[in-house]
């Protein structure tokens, strides 16, 4: 499949929006969640509209125009989203308000916007593009479904090039509520310490990461998305070990090819289990891991896709991502390939070359 | 892009049947399955009507042989009982044996439990179970294990029209040779979420809804669950398995306009007809039945209506919309309407539109109103319309 990476808008919680730097300067957080680093929405957004969109839905129209600008594209052939959990602040409003008060006296604001494709929708408002348009919400495959729905438009001729983003955000109150579960750590930590405490659940975090895709090179593109994959319940690394090397033939690659494994290591001792079994049994090459700059959400492959396709551009893995360091070898970074989970269910590799 | 996709195999659940069966015979005995609110603990109970499935949730988890104990939000119930009866109905013995996916659409999710238990969830730590139940994908993913799907699952969420967006890219996935098969369609169940969330709008009419006439005020909410086996010509030339119908054309597009409402020409309307229709290679004359969106609402019904007289001209094919039967089952809707539209065909026979008296002035047609039987329906395009402008249009044809 011969589809590029011409543009990327990443509002995170590190200093992502600048494309020409690349984790130069580290944000640590210290609390209980991870955040993103909002930008001045006033560059991209009116601000009498302004005023009436929540947080999720300003970020998502700025990421949208951050991106298409560093494509140099007006407007795309089509906008596909994904979210694990939508927009999550709306939900919430609304949910109390009619909780609250009895099913009574409720206003629509929170409700409308509250559809998981209210980003999709707005941002082609924002840009008048009458084309195709589609959101995933599926765990750990929402962004990765957008993906595939997007590389499939462009292999298809459906469109030139396509708007693909993930997005989901953490609230305190979502916050209260998920740390209840396993998948939650319940100390709060600092995250760039995020591998060193081996313990039960993760750090959440939230992003909002939008690509431009092509299926045509040029001089400015970041890198060529070769092919990705999904993998439902695998029900051994065996499994996991087996669907890579067909994946990577089907590619016409080995593992000895792979410069770069980026790897969703989420300091989950429940679940890191096969991160280490892949870099210490399977693959011999260079590692990076990225949970402790995004935290970990549904939509993470978003922001792994952007970190991935970074090394490529920049040629180099920022130190504090490599992972395995005093392995680490310089070379040139030609092919990367991204494996992440969301809770041992949805498993992704994202393949991508020079 | 070279596989044709056909339908093998359809179940459906909603407020007029349990079942594909049941379903038809609602249909052809004009019984719709717009009532009182039964199930749903709400203040609105006696006042707005809506389209339950008529079973509570005990005989839900009864029907579909699960374990009582485990976390089923009432939309996964739905969606286990459909989509096993799709996969029954599509004679499918060992689903392994080709390479198959699920993709479901829903927007609503786990809302019926979460918005039952909120309160519980912030404050203590009681039916925490249901933490992992809220969002879209947990249907999708209990669906299918319950049918035992591996190779591909997805979860669609574009309000109205998520079902339509599951068969589009389920059928895309086909033609590309990704995947030899794919089970297609939506879930929703009524919450109070959403119930509250549309009268806040002042779009839910408190009588039986009466799409397409001059005095409709609004739409009446359902629930329910559809699924389509979508299946590679491959298949079916190694098998030779029965066809019910082939899919032959979609269409996707955004109305880029307001997020709760469509343009009064109907231009993403018009636009997903028109690309379904180029998808197909058929001519507007050429359809025989459309299926429409058809709400109820003032907005909905004039934007489609006037985007159907703008493609389809003075001679539009036999219209209706099944809404008053199955209530608006918002992200099943595309489903449980392609479901009727494969039915359609196979019975030569055009459903008609319940509660319709007086034709609006704005538009060229009237919807059917009687129940066609014995009229050849080849051709049946299928609209699906969601908030923020997602619009689609499913074309299925006879094979």
């Amino acid at each position: 499949m011969e589809v590029y990476i011409k543009g990327i808008g990443n509002i995170s919680p590190q200093n992502t929006i600048d494309s020409s730097i690349f984790l130069d300067e580290i944000v640590s957080h210290d609390t209980d969640f991870v955040s993103c680093i909002e930008p001045n929405y006033k560059e991209f957004i009116n601000p009498i509209q302004l005023r009436r969109m929540s947080k999720l839905i300003k970020m998502g129209i700025s990421a949208s125009k951050i991106c298409l600008k560093d494509a140099g594209i007006e407007n795309p052939g089509a906008i596909i989203t994904g979210t694990g959990l939508g927009l999550v602040g709306d939900t919430e409003k609304f949910l109390n308000q009619m909780l609250d008060n009895n099913e009574e006296f409720l206003a629509p604001t929170a409700f409308i916007q509250s559809t998981h494709n209210t980003i999709s929708g707005q941002v082609a408002i924002a840009l008048k593009c009458f084309n195709y348009n589609n959101t995933y919400s599926h765990r750990g495959f929402s962004f990765e479904s957008a993906l595939l729905d997007g590389m499939l438009l462009i292999k298809d001729k459906d469109a030139e090039n396509v708007l693909v983003g993930g997005f989901d955000e953490i609230t305190y109150e979502h916050h209260s509520i998920i740390k209840k579960t396993r998948w939650v750590k319940n100390e709060t930590i600092k995250s760039l310490e995020l591998l060193n405490h081996k313990t039960q659940g993760t750090i959440v975090g939230e992003s909002v990461t939008f690509f431009s895709l092509t299926g045509k090179k040029d001089e400015n593109t970041y890198a060529r998305i070769k092919n990705i994959k999904t993998i439902y319940k695998p029900e051994s690394n065996e499994e996991i070990e087996a669907k890579i090397d067909q994946f990577l033939a089907e590619n016409s690659l080995t593992k000895d090819d792979i410069d770069l494994v980026v790897l969703g290591l989420n300091g989950n001792i429940d679940t890191d289990d096969v991160y280490y079994h892949l870099a210490d049994n399977y693959f011999n090459t260079n590692y990076a891991y990225f949970k402790h700059l995004s935290g970990d959400y549904h939509t993470v492959g978003s922001f792994a896709l952007w970190f991935a396709a970074n090394t490529i551009k920049h040629q180099r893995v920022p130190e504090i991502a490599r992972f395995r360091k005093e392995n680490f070898t310089e070379k040139p970074i030609k092919n990367v390939l991204v494996y992440n989970h969301f809770r041992e269910v949805d498993h992704s590799i994202f393949l991508l070359t020079q | 892009m070279s596989q044709r996709v056909f339908v093998t195999g359809i179940g459906i659940i909603s407020g007029i049947g349990n079942n594909v069966d049941e379903t038809l015979q609602s249909i052809k005995q004009k019984k719709s399955g717009v009532t009182e609110i039964k199930y749903l603990k709400t203040i609105h109970k006696g006042v707005i009507p809506v389209s339950e499935v008529k079973l509570s949730e005990d005989e839900l988890i009864e029907m579909a042989g699960v374990d009582k104990n485990e976390p089923f939000t009432r939309s996964t119930l739905m969606g286990l009982i459909a989509a096993a009866e799709a996969v029954k109905n599509a004679q499918i013995d060992d689903i392994k044996e080709h390479r198959t996916g699920l993709i479901s659409g829903t927007t609503v999710g786990g809302m019926d439990k979460s918005e039952l238990f909120y309160k519980d969830l912030l404050e203590t730590t009681n039916h925490i179970e249901y933490i992992e139940t809220h969002d879209c994908g947990d249907s999708t993913e209990r669906i299918a294990d319950y049918i035992g799907v591996r190779d591909f699952v997805s979860t669609t969420s574009t309000a109205c029209s998520s079902a339509a967006n599951s068969m589009i890219l389920g059928s895309r996935m086909i033609k590309n040779g990704m995947l030899d098969r794919v089970i297609a369609g939506g879930i929703e169940s009524l919450t109070r979420y959403h119930i509250n969330g549309f009268n806040t709008l002042m779009i839910l009419d408190k009588e039986p809804c009466k799409p397409f006439d001059i005095n409709r005020s609004g739409l009446n909410l359902g629930e329910g669950a559809a699924f389509l086996v979508l299946e590679s010509e491959d298949i079916i030339k190694k098998t030779g398995k029965k066809v019910l119908a082939e899919l032959t054309g979609y269409g996707n597009s955004c109305e880029a306009f307001h997020q709760t409402a469509s343009t009064p020409e109907g231009k993403g309307a018009y636009a997903a007809m028109k690309e379904a229709l180029g998808r197909s290679g058929l001519k507007p004359e050429q359809i025989d039945y459309i299926n429409a969106h058809g709400t109820g609402t003032d907005n909905n019904d004039l934007s489609e209506g006037r985007a159907i007289d703008r493609l389809f001209g003075p001679n539009p094919p036999k219209i209706s919309s099944t809404k008053a039967y199955t209530g608006h089952t918002t992200s099943a809707a595309g489903g449980v309407e392609a479901v009727l539209s494969v039915l359609a065909i196979q019975n030569n026979m055009v459903f008609p539109n319940l509660n319709f008296k007086n034709q609006m002035k704005e538009l060229n047609f009237k919807p059917v109103t009687e129940l066609l039987e014995n009229v050849k329906i080849d051709h049946v395009l299928s609209n699906s319309f969601g908030f923020a402008g997602n619009n689609s249009a499913l074309i299925f044809s006879r094979y």
